[in-house]
């Protein structure tokens, strides 16, 4: 199973003397990946003829938070896509290299997209709630899912999705109102219980509080520590103290390459490579 | 306009004058050079004339149909005769034909250009969107006149040998499919009626599917929305919108002419069978205008281009405004990636 | 709780019905398709069958004896030169005064009757200029035909015209006025030639729009058997004279009414794919 079948090249050893460290523990080990949630082993992307990401390979385990930052056009939010196939919406774009989750391959022919987003949920950048009710965006999923049986079932789930992302309180007496008549952060939370409610496994976050006051910012901030208790959460962040408060590991990204993974204390304090710790001091970017 | 918003008061252009005070300097000469005040007043007297254009062309059809609003009141709306020799004229079948070949047009056409216009918008790639795209803009631009001559010489002959039968045959115990299969009728009408609207409605719907934020279809695909799935939430944003688009093709409907004259059979008749053949509105006005003899018969005439008017452009009117309100509130726009 | 097994049933269903619409779908616009193809088809087929240059150049002549389209080709050029000579300038101005002066109370209300006035059904304006020209004048004219047919472009010119000029970026605008221009001389100078090529293809689609006309022109311009040049005197036009073939009950008439369909729909395609061609884009 260690083999991916699909458009993968064959796992070579890295060559790159500056991914010597985090590789080491990305060797092509069959177990090793099985025990990773969401593993990624040499993915190159194009938007046509133009590369945007080169090489990945990236191991994420089970309920903790991984940070991606970097530079803003560094491919970031483009890696974080592919995990749950959206890079598929746009035309002309094209992968390589293999994604799997929970050892499954994502890009193997006959995978089948919807259940996979179906279990890797997704937050955006910009919340997007669609213009129904507060109640109808929560039960979205789990109507077309099919997920629930019976009106009782689904107002459970829809109360324990709005509860886990900390709306409850705010929008109980309300559920039958606009979803655009919510504050910009009460939206965002509501996108956010809008992906729990499917109970995905996985929860990808391209930037989910850029949008937000600081208040806002924060209650986000804490859902998310909240979460991992439950889910694996990625989260693209271009702010280096929100990487910093809310993850266990980070990832650093610059130019359509993974220069670095570690853990988040160590990367912040003192990371293994010199163009790391340039972007963390504030050196460029 | 300031003018015409005289309450709002405007920062201190004026010369002393008081801000509420109606000035035409303002209005016409805010620069203060004479070029852009003749400019300005040549194009404003432009679209002046066209708001005139507009009210006289309502004045003259409303004075000249006064002999038969006199003689008929509101019964003229009510009155199923129509005899040019008795001099009795009611508008009741014309207004049936009217409503009824419309009607027929949308319940054809609408699913079909949402169909047209979801594949455009949704789900076509690219390089098959756009030529088909331009080929179904084509049918726009084909003369009403020539959907006509086609419609007698085509369509209607396939109508009778293979379509009418088919109905009368299967569904005859309608009252809608009996009667005499001639090709020649309100059912004929109807459809040669989808085939011109379609164009328009898919050409709306398709600016409006279009408007809807690409962050609308990524939430439904992130949450395991089939394809399916993710264009009936573009149509829940668009809905105001394709409202419109409806709303548009029926007052399109409702007003064509050639065409439905040329295949709708001309008879002011109401019959409940859609085979019977009928009469609309424009298409008596295109038939009797030349022919009318007699101020009351002219007269009658003119009524019913004043009611045309005042329906289709309440109904455009209506229309407008539903797509406006979209285009409006669709300021989302695409989700900016890293 | 819903079973792994029930999602998996629920979730081949669903794919099914995505693909179920998905092909719906494109049947529709292959049926679209289809119908513009049967109609362009039969209009060619017996249209090419029917035309040679003795029709083109003739007038009418009664059952049996031939005859042609040539005055109704004419008549239809007079009449598209004067509706364009009115039509265009007055369309253009209007667009101009809502590029340019379109954020007030009154010219929302210009903007928004304009935009009504295209859903207007086109025998309505016939009606109109027949109460106050054909009326007053006591006789059908190429004048009062012209008059219609303008009316119908006004609003269709105007409103692209408008458009166009809100694409011309609003740096190359103050640029011009930076230098101290007067705003006259920025709008005829400036943004009118930049402008111009996009004012241009919506005063040819306007044209081909109104070239295809019937309804106005069957009580202003009425018709006639014989070549005019003279605006207070009946004329025909192409669409009329189709019009007439096409209801009468003679075969060769019917002939004839093909063939000058093709005529019309020949100008009408060619101004559509030339704009097209030029823009690649839609308008």
């Amino acid at each position: 199973m260690a083999t991916p079948t699909s458009t993968t090249a064959p796992v070579k050893p890295p060559t790159d003397a500056a991914q010597e460290e985090q590789t080491s523990a990305l060797q092509d080990d069959g177990r090793e990946r099985a025990a990773a949630k969401v593993s990624v082993r040499d993915l190159d992307f194009f938007y046509g003829r133009a590369q945007a990401l080169h090489k990945i390979s990236l191991d994420v385990s089970s309920q903790i938070v991984m940070a991606f930052i970097g530079p803003s056009g560094c491919g970031k939010s483009t890696f974080l896509r592919t995990l749950n196939r959206m890079n598929d919406t746009i035309p002309g774009t094209r992968v390589e290299g293999s994604v799997q989750i929970d050892g499954q391959d994502v890009y193997a022919p006959g995978t089948d997209v919807v259940e996979l987003r179906r279990r890797v949920g997704m937050v955006f950048q910009k919340s997007n709630p669609f213009p129904k009710s507060i109640f109808d965006n929560v039960a979205y999923g789990l109507r077309i899912n099919k997920l629930t049986s019976g009106k009782s079932e689904l107002n459970d789930r829809v109360e324990e999705a709005l509860t886990n992302a900390a709306l409850w309180p705010e929008v109980k007496d309300r559920l039958k109102a606009s979803a655009l008549s919510l504050s910009g952060g009460q939206q965002q939370r509501l996108c956010i219980a809008r992906a729990l409610a499917v109970r995905p496994e996985v929860i990808l976050m391209d930037e989910p509080a850029s949008a937000l006051d600081p208040m806002a910012t924060q209650k986000i901030e804490e859902l998310i520590v909240e979460l991992k208790r439950q889910f694996t959460i990625i989260i693209v962040t271009h702010n280096m103290q929100q990487a910093a408060r809310v993850s266990d590991k980070t990832a650093f990204f610059w130019l359509g390459k993974l220069v670095e993974v570690n853990s988040t204390e160590r990367m912040f304090t003192n990371p293994n490579e010199k163009l790391t710790e340039d972007y963390i001091t504030g050196r460029f970017g | 306009m300031q003018n015409l918003q005289p309450n709002i008061p405007t920062p201190a252009t004026t010369h002393g004058a008081s801000a509420r005070a109606w000035n035409w300097r303002r209005t016409f000469a805010p620069t203060g050079n004479t070029g852009d005040t003749v400019f300005r007043l040549a194009l404003f007297g432009a679209a002046f004339f066209l708001m005139l254009v507009v009210l006289v062309m309502i004045g003259a059809m409303a004075v000249n149909s006064l002999p038969s609003l006199r003689q008929f009141g509101f019964g003229f709306l009510t009155s199923r005769v129509w005899s040019p020799i008795s001099g009795d004229f009611g508008a009741l079948p014309f207004i049936y034909g009217t409503i009824v070949s419309s009607l027929l047009a949308l319940l054809i056409s609408v699913p079909l250009s949402l169909g047209i216009a979801i594949f455009l918008v949704e789900q076509a790639p690219r390089g098959v969107a756009r030529p088909v795209g331009f080929l179904v803009e084509l049918l726009a631009a084909i003369p009403s006149v020539v959907y006509g001559l086609w419609g007698i010489f085509v369509l209607a002959p396939f109508l009778r040998e293979w379509i009418e039968p088919f109905l009368a045959r299967w569904f005859g115990w309608l009252p809608l499919f009996r009667g005499n299969v001639t090709g020649i009728g309100l059912f004929t009408g109807g459809i040669i009626l989808a085939i011109m609207i379609t164009p328009i409605i898919t050409a709306v719907v398709r600016d409006v599917l279009a408007a809807v934020p690409v962050s609308q279809r990524e939430a439904a695909l992130a949450l395991g929305a089939t394809k399916w799935e993710t264009t009936r939430v573009v149509l829940n944003n668009g809905a105001p919108g394709i409202a419109g688009a409806i709303i548009l093709g029926l007052g399109r409907a409702i007003g064509e002419t050639m065409a439905v004259t040329m295949v709708i059979g001309n008879r002011a008749q109401i019959s409940a069978s859609l085979f019977e053949p009928a009469y609309t509105i424009a298409s008596v006005l295109a038939n009797e205008f030349t022919e009318a003899t007699g101020e009351l018969y002219l007269s009658a005439l003119i009524e019913l281009g004043l009611i045309l008017f005042l329906v289709t452009f309440t109904v455009n009117g209506a229309a407008r405004l539903l797509v406006w309100s979209v285009a409006h509130r669709a300021g989302g726009g695409a989700v900016g990636r890293a | 709780m819903t079973s792994d097994s029930q999602i998996k049933s629920a979730a081949n269903h669903r794919r099914t019905a995505s693909s179920v619409m998905t092909t719906l779908t494109a049947i529709c616009a292959f049926f679209a398709v289809t119908i513009l193809a049967l109609i362009i088809g039969y209009i060619a087929l017996r249209g090419l069958s029917a035309i040679s240059f003795q029709f083109l150049t003739d007038t009418p002549k009664p059952v049996g004896e031939g005859g042609g389209i040539g005055n109704a080709i004419l008549g239809s050029l007079v009449l598209l030169l004067l509706a364009s000579v009115i039509g265009l300038p007055f369309g253009i101005a209007v667009g101009v005064y809502l590029a340019e002066f379109g954020d007030g109370r009154f010219a929302s209300v210009v903007r928004f009757v304009t935009d009504t006035l295209t859903g207007v059904p086109s025998i309505v304006i016939g009606v109109f200029v027949y109460t106050i020209i054909v009326l007053p004048m006591r006789q059908f004219s190429a004048f009062a035909g012209g008059i219609a047919l303008a009316i119908v472009m006004i609003p269709i010119v105007a409103r692209t015209t408008e458009e166009m000029i809100r694409l011309v970026p609003t740096s190359l605008r103050e640029g011009a006025l930076a230098l101290g221009a007067p705003q006259w001389k920025v709008t005829t100078g400036v943004v009118l030639p930049a402008a111009a090529s996009g004012i241009a293809t919506g005063a040819m689609l306007a044209v081909a729009r109104v070239s295809g006309e019937t309804a106005p022109l069957l009580f202003t311009a009425f018709g006639s058997r014989f070549f005019n040049v003279y605006l207070d005197q009946p004329i025909a036009s192409l669409t009329v004279q189709i019009y007439n073939y096409a209801i009468s009950p003679y075969d060769e008439w019917h002939a004839m009414a093909w063939a000058a369909t093709l005529v019309l729909m020949t100008l009408i395609l060619a101004i559509n794919i030339t704009v097209r061609f030029f823009t690649r884009k839609k308008i």
